[in-house]
């Protein structure tokens, strides 16, 4: 049965059943909902640890693993999983592990392009809701083929950069070389194929290394490869079944789409394993202008992103092309169980005193950092009361009544914002102007309907509010 | 130490299976003590190699004392329940390297939908009773959108490009710069739009009709309609303002005075008078963009609510698109469950999706000017409408409407790579590749 369709129920029946509440739930009825839902680990359970419950603890943990295996590469603060979803779909439950993005270096690139993509792997950072967009792994190929070569790459590399590496080559004395360096790591070893998979494997078990299998353009080959390295002891395994350039757009999405079904349906031992994708296929075709590959190359990360890859690998290290891609992979794998929210509260912004404007919105995160933002860099002294409106926009807040009058009235009285301010007069977002009436009369505080778009607060501020009006 | 006297090691016909590729199987680190060893093989169903059977019976009988897990360890098979052995001894994972492959196959998951989605013909030719050079059949599908490996995509995604009827529309600076000439001329707007930048339809936003704006006439805009209609030789969709009540004033002087043209009008909402709107539709044999707010329920409301009136062939749905980065995520998703639901049966959500992928130029990110790291935005932005519209067009959207030509050149040649559907038959090795001749 995929572990997506799993009730509490069932997971109930398994434990302990004291309602001891060390898990801090009020029992463990609550304490399996939580399971069902991947919020808590079978280890926030103390009594289900002892051996007594050895076997219930091995059978929670196997309804309960995720059909793609979570495959840990790198160590540290620095570590990504790949892999450990659930479903195909990502409304049939949620996507967990944003795909790991990894830049691509050559042990032949001069020592300027290493160093600057390595810098652009370690700096790139965007701010977006409340989180921080980032690069996560190093890939480093042998294009030489030279082990010295390589040896060097990995270990410059390694001083450059604490993200984790992949290690590239086909040959398993170049990967050995590189090993050498790194597998305190934990690096990924790329890759074991049809014709070296005896070789790498021994390099996997010797290192403790999780691995590639990778067999571009065969399936049945990758399964193949999966299931003999597992039989060799290898427990962590990603797939590689080959990406191609953008004109095979049609075999790319069969490939990825097929293998993730399958390992989704569990039908199919040996394909339940995180998928690498290596958008960087798109610069092995020839074009006029290298910024048609990088576009193109963008096209092919998006089109896997959003087709279940978990782990990619680019060349273009421009901006404009690396932020929609890590854009998109924050969008889906958002919960769509609930929205992206912030906390409710009163924000204090710059240094307000107590003649500064108090202003509204609300907990959608999207809303309340452009709004935050917006009035943070006009440089507006002010209150920011987000109010609760269960992660919901403006609009969508007062259309669908997250946000009303006497909720708002509340989140007024709540937050003692009274006693930081002289006047009684609230700024209400443009949106929500027909809110405006039922406000003043729920909460006694005069109410001034602001612009439609918060980029306007400071004109408005400047212009025409007055907090004291007749 | 007390010992069991006797153990039962279940073995599966599929470890048999792989064990009996193995010419060796060594057991690493396992210390078993048993006074008998007995192998009962008889459920295994496909006989085992004899030899084989020789070989392990061999190597227990090597091995002294006793601990769980042996079949977990071979070869990992899940963990079959063996039957209570004490003591437990550290238990050290047992290694049997395989020296071959192991043979296996891939299954190509059988398509098992029940729901198909109708087809909507768009335009009209001469023989068709119009004045088009051609028309399209968009939806059709009966597997997920791009599932070639169940069948493949019927009828080619159709781009559109946006024109409006107000030169004053705001545009951004990188959209903007393309369409510079023509913003006064909206026939004008269309032929470029045709002619340089491969539009397959024209969808023609009537913006001055809104009371907000000059709210010019009905009659004005049936002749803004006629210029285009002119101008181009592909099918047309008509844009409103969104102003419920004018909206409806003005489809119906068009569907009143053009004829045969199977028009695409966009849109009728939940709060339009929808059954004035649906027979408008039907009554003129044009099709419709049922427009609802993200929302598998409404957009199910509103397909429900026409069916009354239209025939579901002349109906095109829109669920709203979000761009890239604000609430691209939601529109995926309501979409693709649209979808999913529709061939899984349901009867209320199978139309083809419309998508307005021009929404993508509402994300800031789009336009902004921002650091020099993220230059220039010349490229910016388009690439932001490319991937807004492409992962739609993986939920399976059938109609874009779009604006930038660099978007649009990008997403048709995407749609003509899933079209043709080649394989390559050598892969390339990324691996040694040298870029830009380095
Ligand atoms: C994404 C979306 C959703 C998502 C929810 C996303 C979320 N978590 O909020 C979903 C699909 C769940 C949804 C649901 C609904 N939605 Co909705 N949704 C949208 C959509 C497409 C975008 C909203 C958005 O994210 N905007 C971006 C944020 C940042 O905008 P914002 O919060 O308004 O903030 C801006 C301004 O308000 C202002 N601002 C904010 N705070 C402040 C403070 C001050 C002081 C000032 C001055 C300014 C200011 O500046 C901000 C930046 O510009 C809009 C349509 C659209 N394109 O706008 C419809 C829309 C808002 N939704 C609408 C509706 C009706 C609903 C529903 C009631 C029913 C429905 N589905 O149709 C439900 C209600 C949900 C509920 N149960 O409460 C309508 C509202 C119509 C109306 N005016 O009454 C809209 C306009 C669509 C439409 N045309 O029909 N929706
Ligand atoms: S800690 Fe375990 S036994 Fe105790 S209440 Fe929670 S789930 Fe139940």
């Amino acid at each position: 049965m995929p572990a997506k369709e799993l009730s509490p129920i069932e997971i109930y029946k398994l434990l302990p059943g004291t309602s001891c509440k060390e898990c801090d739930e009020a029992n463990c009825m609550a304490f399996a909902a939580k399971l069902v839902n991947r919020e808590a680990l079978l280890e926030e359970c103390p009594p289900l640890l002892e051996p007594q419950y050895k076997q219930s603890y091995d059978q929670l943990w196997a309804l309960l693993k995720p059909a793609v295996k979570a495959v840990e590469v790198g160590i540290g603060k620095h570590m990504v999983t790949l892999g450990g979803e659930y479903v195909l779909y990502r409304h049939e439950f949620t996507y967990f592990n944003e795909p790991a993005i990894a830049v691509d270096v050559s042990d032949e690139m001069t020592d300027e392009e290493f160093e600057t993509r390595i810098h652009v792997l370690n700096d790139f950072a965007f701010d977006y809701i409340g989180m921080q967009l980032k690069l996560d792994m190093l890939s480093i190929r042998s294009s030489s083929g030279d082990p010295a070569k390589f040896a060097d790459a990995v270990s410059k590399a390694n001083d450059l950069t604490r993200k984790p590496l992949m290690l590239c080559s086909h040959d398993p004395k170049v990967l050995e070389k590189g090993l050498e360096v790194v597998a305190d790591k934990r690096p990924l070893i790329y890759a074991a194929t049809k014709d070296n998979w005896k070789d790498v494997a021994e390099l996997a078990l010797k290192y403790s290394c999780p691995v590639v299998a990778s067999s571009p353009l065969d399936l049945d080959g990758l399964k193949s490869l999966a299931l003999t390295l597992k039989a060799y002891g290898i427990d962590d395994i990603v797939l590689d079944p080959g990406t191609q350039s953008t004109q095979h757009m049609g075999s790319n999405l069969d490939t990825f789409t097929v293998l993730r079904l399958d390992a989704i349906n569990e039908e199919e031992e040996g394909l339940g394993y995180p998928i690498l994708g290596i958008p960087m296929m798109a610069w092995t075709v020839e074009e006029e202008d290298p910024v048609l590959n990088e576009w193109n190359e963008v096209v092919l990360a998006g089109t896997l992103i959003t087709r279940f890859t978990d782990m990619l690998v680019i060349h273009g290290i421009n901006g404009w092309a690396i932020l929609p891609q890590v854009f998109l992979r924050s969008n889906l794998y958002t919960d769509p169980r609930k929205p992206v929210s912030v906390e409710a509260e009163l924000v204090t912004i710059g240094e307000p005193d107590e003649n500064s404007p108090v202003l509204l919105t609300t907990n959608f995160a999207l809303t309340y950092y452009t709004v935050a933002n917006d009035i943070e860099n006009a440089k507006v002294d002010s209150y920011l009361l987000v109010v609760d409106s269960e992660g919901m926009s403006v609009e969508s807040a007062v259309a669908g009544r997250k946000m009303t009058a006497d909720t708002v009235a509340e989140a007024i009285k709540d937050s003692k914002v009274d006693e930081k301010v002289k006047h009684r007069n609230i700024i209400i977002p443009g949106r929500s102007a027909r809110l405006s009436g039922e406000i003043q009369e729920a909460s006694g505080w005069s109410v001034s309907v602001g612009p439609l778009d918060s980029s306007g607060i400071a004109k408005y501020v400047e212009e025409k509010w007055n907090p004291y009006p007749e | 130490m007390a010992k069991e006297k006797k153990i039962n090691l279940p073995i599966s016909a599929d470890l048999l299976e792989k064990l009996a590729k193995f010419q060796e199987i060594e057991l690493q680190d396992v210390d078993i003590e048993l006074e008998e060893i007995e192998f009962d093989v008889s459920g295994s169903g496909g006989g085992m190699n004899p030899y084989l059977t020789q070989r392990l019976a061999h190597e227990f009988a090597l091995i002294s004392s006793s601990t769980g897990r042996i079949t977990q360890a071979l070869g990992g098979m899940p963990m079959i329940p063996v039957q209570p052995m004490m003591p437990v001894m550290p238990i050290a994972p047992v290694h049997v390297k395989p020296t071959e492959l192991i043979q296996a196959k891939t299954t190509i998951p059988e398509a098992n939908y029940v729901g198909e989605i109708v087809e909507v013909r768009l335009g009209a030719t001469k023989s068709e009773g119009g004045t088009r050079s051609k028309s399209y059949v968009i939806g059709g599908e009966t597997v997920p959108a791009y599932y070639q490996f169940q069948a493949p995509p019927k009828n080619r995604p159709i781009i559109a490009l946006d024109v409006f009827d107000w030169p004053k529309i705001s545009l951004s600076k990188a959209v903007k710069m393309h369409f510079r000439e023509v913003l006064g001329d909206t026939g004008e707007w269309a032929r470029l739009c045709v002619d340089k930048f491969g539009a397959e339809m024209i969808n023609l936003h009537l913006v001055t009709i809104d009371p907000l704006i000059e709210d010019s006439s009905p009659k004005a805009a049936v002749k803004t309609v006629e210029n285009v209609l002119e101008a181009v030789d592909v099918p047309i969709s008509i844009g409103g303002c969104g102003d419920p009540k004018k909206d409806l004033e003005v489809f119906t002087a068009i569907s009143e005075n053009i004829e045969g043209e199977r028009l695409l009008i966009n849109s009728v909402t939940l709060d339009m008078d929808i059954e004035k709107t649906a027979k408008l539709i039907n009554d003129y044999n044009n099709t419709v963009v049922a427009f609802t707010s993200m929302d598998v329920n409404k957009a199910r409301e509103l397909n429900r609510k026409l069916y009354d009136f239209v025939d579901k062939t002349q109906i095109v749905m829109d669920t709203t698109t979000a761009a890239l980065g604000y609430g691209l995520d939601y529109a995926f998703t309501v979409m693709e469950r649209c979808r999913l639901a529709a061939l899984k049966g349901d009867p209320e959500l199978n139309h083809p999706i419309s998508s307005g992928t021009t929404n993508a130029w509402a994300a800031r990110e789009a336009w902004m000017k921002m650091g020099p790291e993220f230059a220039p935005r010349e490229l910016r932005g388009p690439i932001w409408e490319t991937i807004t519209g492409q992962t739609l067009l993986l939920t399976g959207v059938n109609y874009f409407m779009m604006m930038h030509p660099a978007a649009v050149n990008s997403i048709k040649g995407f749609i003509d790579n899933l079209m043709n559907g080649q394989k390559p038959t050598e892969p390339t090795d990324w691996v040694t590749v040298k870029i830009g001749g380095k």
